[in-house]
């Protein structure tokens, strides 16, 4: 329960935040030349004043920016995000539909990085400055440098086109009517490559904090201690080290939750997924800027659960954090 | 002396040095060996590297040399990640050395406004002031400036913090200094080299946010830029991939080099903190 309270707490004191980030947002967003009418109006093919005006009154667009920012944070608090007028629905509901491909997304790009990020981190600790050291930290780099939307383009080519492996796009096949386990394979064999694109540089980042925290915590005493009682050097590193020196690791994902987040707008664009990200990049492109802010406010949210849910673990992992305070 | 001969003991640090110096290279050999519009037709489209001696690497969909795109494309990034970087790490530097150096309020609030940038993701942030303010050159590069300094000021905060009670900057508080002078003329020479060698993942990151930009086609479409002609590709990627492909090497080698030459950097300055 302590443990509780103390994300708790946490969570709590992200609420001025998220409140900052609106309505610095809402502010900056009444810079921007044109709104959604005019985006309509040039959908339609034009229109007269009238017509222009009408709709800026239909959409609330005629009041003063203090009332609209007093609005927008009232209908928030009932998770009212507004209407979209490209996608003619509320942005709520165009944003639920987006989700799952992204949070399926995030999930999979995360667990992949943290799993061999992790194994080749041990990996390179393990034989430090001899050869699988080398060669684990070179791909490292080599990995932290490359843009993921080549690295995108580039396995399409190799994988789709060449081998044929794996689709080149899409979240499932549209028109084979898959229901059950055959839906799920056929979304998973749609997520490798993404998957592989977006976790590629958190791999990089990962690998490279395990091996130094690894190498860090191999030479505190109570691993000498454990040497010491004659246990073997794998039992040392599963049940010694391994949950001490991971702990870099859980605080670097809820660091990198908004820039992997930011990472699949990229990589959704780049597959063709139906997520969040890609709905960023289209309503950029749209000037749907209701639907942009309503992202960049669940976006906010995500990482702050996101965040919430980093906390806990970390307790449950370091049970000094709860004694401590 | 010590840290320059630490630096050139280390051949990751060396290799980091050459690729950024190559890089620089390309960006101020390009107007002498392209002095033509990078962007101007040139040839048949969609030749293969080597296919046609009259353009080494290919030509895109449009025409266009691909080298010399290339070329002019290593100006463009350098420019935009060298004056990104300096905007993220002024700001940086001055909201971390107030909340550091004061503490109190002052540290509450921009502590808060640091946290809020962080909690937006970056790339999401820059979408919204590209889609506010348009996606010409200067925006885009001040854009990445206003998305990439948060980490910055963290840093420059914490050794803000740790600097301000050291005996140096209590005899010069003694003296009657004003805080300008403590900020400026003492702590700050201090909190920097850290800085300065942080200053390289961000332009990394300037560089990559850059191209990503570009190859979303929500960059400036005037200037070569090597994630531009990399979304170009795009529309042809089943055949001539080596469209796509090529630039991809270039941005790829650039953020190599930055990478390499700050962590060379950074084991030469602090030789404690050198990987064992």
């Amino acid at each position: 329960m302590r443990v509780l309270a103390l994300a708790g707490r946490r969570l709590a004191a992200s609420l001025p935040t998220l409140v900052l980030i609106l309505v610095g947002l809402f502010l900056l967003l009444q810079l921007a030349p044109g709104d959604t009418v005019d985006a309509l109006m040039a959908q339609m093919g034009g229109g007269d004043a009238a017509l222009a005006e009408d709709l800026r009154r239909f959409y609330g667009l005629d009041l003063s920016i203090a009332a609209r920012l007093g609005q927008y944070l009232l209908r928030l608090v009932t998770l009212d995000l507004g209407f979209s007028a490209i996608y003619g629905k509320p942005v709520a509901t165009v944003i639920l539909e987006r989700l799952p491909a992204t949070l399926l997304l995030m999930a999979a790009a995360l667990s992949f990085a943290f799993f061999f990020g992790l194994v080749l981190g041990v990996l390179a600790a393990r034989r430090v400055n001899r050869w699988p050291d080398t060669l684990i930290s070179t791909l490292g780099l080599i990995f932290y440098a490359t843009p993921s939307f080549w690295f995108g383009l580039m396995a399409i080519v190799l994988f789709s086109v060449h081998l044929q492996w794996f689709p080149a796009g899409g979240f499932y096949e549209i028109g084979e009517g898959l229901t059950g386990l055959a839906l799920t394979l056929d979304i998973a064999r749609h997520l490798v490559l993404p998957t592989l694109t977006l976790g590629l540089i958190f791999l990089a980042i990962y690998l490279r904090i395990m091996r130094a925290s690894m190498l860090e915590v191999l030479s505190l005493d109570f691993v000498r201690t454990a040497r010491a009682k004659g246990l073997t050097e794998t039992r040392i590193v599963t049940r010694h080290v391994l949950r001490n020196a991971m702990l870099p690791m859980i605080t670097l994902i809820g660091l990198q939750a908004g820039t992997m987040l930011g990472g699949s707008v990229v990589v959704e664009t780049v597959f063709a997924l139906p997520g969040l990200g890609r709905l960023a990049y289209e309503s950029v492109v749209q000037r749907d800027l209701n639907t942009l802010l309503g992202i960049v406010f669940v976006s906010a949210l995500l990482v702050i659960a996101i965040n919430f849910l980093v906390d806990l673990l970390y307790a449950k992992l370091d049970p000094r954090i709860v004694s401590g305070g | 002396m010590r840290a320059l001969k630490a630096f050139f003991r280390s051949p990751p640090a060396i290799i980091g040095l050459l690729l950024v110096l190559a890089v620089v290279a390309m960006g101020l050999a390009a107007p002498l060996l392209y002095p033509n519009d990078p962007l101007g037709l040139a040839g048949r489209p969609l030749q293969w590297p080597g296919a046609n001696p009259r353009f080494p690497l290919g030509t895109d969909p449009s025409g266009r040399d691909i080298a010399a795109q290339l070329f002019h494309g290593a100006r463009i990034s350098l420019l935009i990640g060298f004056v990104a970087t300096s905007i993220a790490v002024v700001i940086g530097i001055g909201i971390g050395a107030v909340a550091g150096f004061y503490g109190g309020a002052a540290d509450t609030v921009l502590m808060r406004l640091t946290e809020a940038f962080q909690t937006l993701p970056n790339f999401l942030l820059l979408l919204v002031l590209v889609a506010v303010f348009g996606s010409t050159m200067e925006v885009v590069t001040v854009a990445i400036g206003l998305v990439s300094w948060p980490p910055v000021a963290r840093l420059t905060r914490a050794e803000f913090l740790s600097l301000r009670t050291r005996e140096f900057v209590y005899a010069a508080r003694i003296q009657g200094l004003p805080d300008w002078h403590l900020i400026f003329r003492e702590v700050l020479p201090n909190a920097l080299p850290p800085v300065i060698v942080y200053a390289s993942v961000v332009m990394a990151v300037a560089i990559l946010l850059e191209s990503s930009l570009a190859f979303l086609q929500l960059s400036d479409p005037n200037v070569p830029s090597w994630g531009n002609l990399i979304g170009l590709g795009r529309s042809v990627l089943r055949t001539e991939w080596y469209v796509s492909a090529i630039p991809g090497v270039a941005i790829l080698l650039a953020i190599l080099g930055v990478s390499l030459l700050g962590q060379g950097l950074n084991d030469a300055l602090n030789p404690r903190l050198a990987p064992r």
